[in-house]
């Protein structure tokens, strides 16, 4: 399956903007590195158009060894979520392939 | 942290780059993983996740101000897995 990756990200960079290629690549890494950044701050990040990552505290919950069946705890943790935006959705939402990706 | 408030933190680490090129290439970089996910083209960025399409199936919904069934057809969502590094990065906060 085929999937966009940073690489074609700063490629674009630099063919649209004029970016030299080190300043493309910069950009992008910077890109996910300022969000990833106040993620782990507990910073909830809006991109609007695009969406938002939400941060959630879960409480400790029963869980279970699924090969023993044992019975164990499942910490209380932090986990990200992201909610598309409006945009976004009603561009995702016109597409018509049948094959899920 | 908004979108602006994005570009001026990558701004300050750029700074030979001009507030108006941080802008666009935010942009940039936004309208093409939107563009990619609306094609159904998976994004794959290592480190911190992954954005894929879901489908929803087609449903009965209901038009709330008039309580007339309708017919919602089949759809597809965006949505995102965190990668194991920011899963990681992010429950570690927790105790911070």
């Amino acid at each position: 399956m085929r999937a966009l990756t940073k690489a074609e990200m700063a490629e674009r960079l630099f063919e649209d903007l004029g970016l030299n290629k080190r300043e493309a690549k910069e950009m992008v890494d910077l890109f996910f590195d300022e969000i990833r950044h106040s993620l782990t701050h507990n910073e909830q990040v809006k991109l609007s158009g695009f969406g938002n990552f939400d941060l959630r505290d879960k409480s400790q919950r029963p869980g279970r060894n699924p090969k023993t069946g044992e019975e164990i705890p499942i910490s209380a943790r932090r986990v990200v979520t992201f909610k598309p935006g409006q945009k976004l959705k009603i561009r995702v939402e016109a597409y018509a392939g049948s094959e899920s990706i | 942290m908004t979108k602006s408030e994005l570009i001026e933190r990558m701004l300050t680490k750029q700074p030979q780059l001009s507030a108006k090129d941080v802008e666009l290439a935010v942009k940039t970089i936004l309208d093409h993983m939107s563009q990619s996910l609306s094609t159904g083209e998976r994004i794959e960025i290592r480190g911190f996740g992954s954005f894929s399409l879901h489908y929803r199936s087609p449903r009965m919904g209901r038009n709330p101000k008039t309580g007339d069934s309708v017919e919602l057809s089949g759809k597809f969502v965006p949505h995102f897995k965190p990668g194991k590094e920011l899963r990681d990065q992010v429950n570690e906060s927790l105790g911070a």
